[in-house]
């Protein structure tokens, strides 16, 4: 087989696989880092694409600022959950 | 060789939206609405920049000495980075109100939320909440409806 050919179907294999994970798991922390490796992946797709302005953006925002929001999000959350409890 | 290429691309493209509009659908959490939706996203842009792609071209980016040289379409790709940055602003918009959400009903489940939200309209309008007479014996609430339409709340 091609090694092009491997190579995609290797990352294609990578993104499905993130995009079920981030779906499908249960902890909310491991399901958004599981969505920003598949944005990463998107980004190695967006490459071959001969792409590679979007490429860099889909991997400093998509994969870097889109995670680090959702992180923010699920911090301020669980913080309202401690007070509550104390 | 280049058409394998481009199936299995455009099988991760429609499998990413795909799964992406799934977990959207069959979740309750509203992270993980949010989060799907990120990942519906990301599978609308790849089918975006398959759709301007050519197999026997090169980057859109002139260089001095290849100024004849075949480019790949630069329209969906311009389309495609103004849509990565607009969906990390509309990410962070359903975060905040999800984390309003959480502020005001204490709960990140969409159903409970409702529940509760539904509850509060309820008791802000003065209307005793509608209840099934066929529901268990322990929660049916006998003397209740008639009241309810005696009282001639927004229900009627």
């Amino acid at each position: 087989m091609d090694p092009m050919t491997l190579l995609t179907l290797l990352i294609c294999a990578g993104i499905l696989f993130g995009a079920v994970a981030a779906v499908s798991m249960g902890n909310v922390v491991s399901a958004v880092i599981a969505a920003g490796l598949t944005s990463l992946f998107a980004a190695v797709t967006y490459v071959i694409l001969s792409a590679p302005d979007v490429a860099m953006t889909e991997a400093s925002i998509g994969s870097g600022l889109s995670t680090a929001i959702f992180l923010y999000a699920i911090n301020r959350t669980r913080r309202q959950e401690h007070e509550k409890d104390d | 060789m280049n058409w394998a290429i481009g199936l299995v691309m455009f099988v991760g493209a429609v499998g990413l939206s795909v799964i992406g509009i799934a977990g959207m659908l069959m979740s309750n959490h509203l992270f993980r609405m949010v989060l799907a939706l990120a990942v519906a996203e990301a599978g609308a842009n790849l089918l975006l920049i398959l759709a301007g792609y050519r197999w026997d071209a090169a980057a859109p980016i002139l260089l001095p000495g290849h100024s004849t040289q075949a480019m790949v379409d630069p329209v969906p790709q311009a389309m495609v980075l103004t849509a990565i940055v607009i969906g990390v602003g509309v990410q962070a918009l359903a975060l905040s109100l999800v984390i309003r959400v959480r502020q005001h009903y204490a709960t990140l489940d969409m159903r409970v939320a409702r529940q509760r939200m539904q509850d509060a309209l309820d008791q802000a309008a003065g209307v005793v909440p509608p209840r099934s007479q066929e529901g268990p014996a322990g929660e049916r609430p006998l003397p209740a409806p008639t009241r309810t339409i005696e009282a001639g709340g927004p229900h009627d």
